[in-house]
């Protein structure tokens, strides 16, 4: 048998063993039909826990008399709306950005060179579940209302430290997020494989690293912004009363109805912004793949 | 004229060593291969040239350049790993073109390398592919070109074909040293797959526990081990104990029944104890094999495709020799317990140590 004939027999049963594999796929989903009655039980009971309090919460938002969508119309015509929504936006953005450029690399670097010091690492990041955000934001206004480093005097100041207060409450969804892409990729062969081809640090970070972790940053960053969004006690204590959080607060005090409808427009806008997720790792799926004859 | 060059190279990982006193001179294009067992050395020397590790002591030197305490980065070593490391997030003509962007070449010779290499490695339409879409051999072929493209001093092979299975292997061995041979690099292949090591390379380094056992051509490994050690780990060898009678003489007495080696015994006196190392393909079922003749009872007889092994009890305390002939359909296999006479010529024993045998079997197989 010669070289050639020899590839052409691999190939062929490589083809035969993918044509093998996709009909056992086909046969599987054709036993499996509708799937049993136990599981669409608990899908549906599943489905109306989440649909039911939404509902109620629309229809609520509707009672406004004689114009139904009044509550929509004047929550969407308040500039305060807006504006608050701004704010925590901008501010989730640079909190995001702060986050990743400290998570990302300590994340890789601990992997890659001091796998022991994982635990600790994961620790640190679990402390602002511990420490509670009032306790968080008292300790920033102590040490910062006076001087030398006097930043709570000032909005731009009271900004920094909310971006900062905002960094620490994103550490623990940003390193498992993180952390897990860093597990579905072989991280330390990649990092040899690209350093063989002369790659220095900034480049497998940005070229190798942060692309295969597409996903995992997207729901990092997702669930930070969500947190940023609607945080209120870290806003309202730095009296920046401006973001989004304390908005929504303000306005639960002085109108009945639009509450609900703020409730579900922020609501959709984290679908969205969940939908973009889905949408930009599409595909990703199997690109792990490292290893394996087949 | 030495290319690669490596001197009194040691790893120590704390208290362990994991290579010792490690010497090698590869000439330019040749292949070298280091062969041995899981936890040999073998793949930390490599990761040394390489640069993932820093020598303990010792230096390597490559083209004239000592390249010991260079940063992987700027070794200009290419290197394909066991499981492929192409990147997930690039598509194959990405992968291949990765090192000559590092490097700044312009995209119009870029483009010209990738689609080079890509029908190099029989793979002209699978550019825009990604690595999920393509078998493990076609992941390793890319790997390949990817590690050639930056046209390294040495490239390095890091056991690249144990992920995949037999057939695929075998095609892909000949692809790379045919490849290896087109483009005259120097370069140094791991393996614990002795099969592999002999077949590609045109020099094998035998390793064991961190050191070097022997260093030589696939047909001297195979056929004049230099230690027990490979006579036992490469390919199938008796090990058997012998009786020195005349060391003068080269005579030895097996299971009771003398022989002769090809050389006077040197590493023994009369009447101590050796060990004598046989290739079962190079003994004889009947007389015609040689001088050397032992007679013994047919213990067991093996069907193993092209060849049939024998085994034959030589002594009541259980020393047998294994012998191989090719199967031939018209012939019948001795049966068991027929009384047999073995033959060999003294080239083909080969004393490999003072002392008894080591207690393997008296097959070792590799």
């Amino acid at each position: 048998m010669t070289a050639e004939s020899e590839v052409a027999a691999v190939s062929a049963n490589t083809a035969r063993a993918a044509e093998v594999s996709k009909a056992a796929r086909r046969e599987a989903r054709r036993r499996r039909g509708f799937g049993s009655p136990w599981a669409w039980l608990i899908f549906i009971l599943g489905a109306i826990y989440f649909i039911v309090p939404l509902l109620g919460t629309f229809e609520y938002s509707l009672r406004t008399r004689p114009d139904n969508l009044l509550a929509y119309r004047q929550v969407l015509a308040d500039p305060k709306f807006a504006g608050g929504l701004l704010y925590s936006f901008i501010v989730g953005v640079i909190t995001i950005i702060i986050s990743l450029l400290i998570i990302v690399p300590t994340a890789y670097w601990v992997r890659l060179k001091v796998p022991r010091l994982r635990p600790i690492v994961e620790f640190v990041t679990l402390m602002p579940f511990v420490i509670p955000p009032i306790i968080l934001v008292f300790g920033l206004i102590r040490i910062y209302s006076i001087k030398p480093i006097q930043l709570t005097a000032s909005n731009f100041g009271s900004d920094l430290l909310l971006v900062a207060a905002y960094v620490v409450l994103s550490f623990p969804y940003m390193y498992r997020a993180v952390d897990t892409g860093l597990a579905a990729i072989d991280v330390r062969t990649l990092t040899e494989a690209a350093q063989s081809l002369g790659s220095g640090w900034i480049r497998i970070m940005w070229r190798v690293i942060f692309p295969n972790l597409r996903t995992s940053l997207l729901s990092g960053a997702f669930l930070t912004l969500a947190i940023v969004i609607g945080e209120y006690t870290i806003a309202n204590f730095l009296g920046r009363n401006v973001a989004f959080g304390p908005y929504l607060s303000l306005l639960g005090r002085n109108a009945p109805y639009q509450p609900a409808a703020v409730s579900l427009i922020s609501f959709g806008l984290t679908w969205f912004a969940m939908g973009i997720i889905a949408f930009l790792g599409r595909g990703s799926r199997g690109r792990v793949q490292l290893a394996g004859a087949h | 004229m030495t290319f690669l060059e490596l001197t009194n190279v040691q790893k120590r990982f704390g208290e362990v060593a994991a290579v010792e006193d490690f010497n090698l001179s590869a000439q330019r294009g040749e292949f070298v291969s280091f062969l041995g067992p899981s936890g040999c050395g073998k793949t930390t020397t490599l990761r040394m040239i390489a640069g993932f590790e820093q020598p303990t002591e010792g230096s390597i030197v490559v083209d004239g350049t000592d390249i010991t305490n260079r940063p992987p980065n700027r070794r200009n070593v290419g290197m394909v790993f066991q499981s492929y490391a192409l990147f997930p997030n690039m598509t194959v003509g990405d992968n291949i073109g990765f090192g000559l962007k590092v490097r700044k070449t312009p995209s119009s010779k870029i483009k010209a390398k990738v689609e080079e290499l890509l029908g190099i490695i029989n793979l002209p339409d699978k550019g825009n592919r990604y690595p999920y879409q393509l078998s493990g051999g076609q992941q390793q072929r890319v790997a390949l070109a990817r590690a050639l493209a930056i046209e390294p001093q040495v490239l390095l092979l890091d056991e690249p074909l144990s992920a995949l299975d037999a057939k695929i292997r075998i095609v892909l061995r000949k692809e790379i040293r045919s490849i290896q041979r087109q483009l005259g690099i120097t370069t140094v292949y791991v393996t614990h797959d002795q099969e592999e090591a002999l077949s590609l390379s045109d020099r094998v380094v035998v390793m064991s526990e961190g050191r070097i056992e022997q260093i030589g051509s696939p047909a001297a490994i195979y056929n004049f081990p230099a230690t027990p050690f490979v006579a036992s780990f490469v390919g199938t060898l008796n090990l058997l104990g012998a009786n020195v009678v005349d060391a003068s003489d080269g005579r030895l007495s097996v299971g009771g029944q003398e022989v002769r080696a090809a050389r006077p015994i040197t590493e023994a006196r009369n009447g101590s104890t050796v060990t004598l190392a046989l290739r079962p393909e190079s003994i004889e079922l009947g007389e015609g094999g040689g001088s050397n003749r032992l007679r013994g009872n047919v213990e067991d007889v093996s069907f193993l495709g092209s060849i049939v092994r024998t085994r034959v009890r030589l002594s009541a305390d259980g020393v047998t020799v294994s012998l191989d002939t090719f199967n031939d359909p018209n012939l019948t296999p001795p049966a068991i317990e027929e009384l047999v006479t073995v033959s060999f010529p003294p080239e083909a024993s080969l004393v490999i140590g003072a002392g008894p045998a080591p207690e393997v079997d008296v097959v070792a197989e590799g």
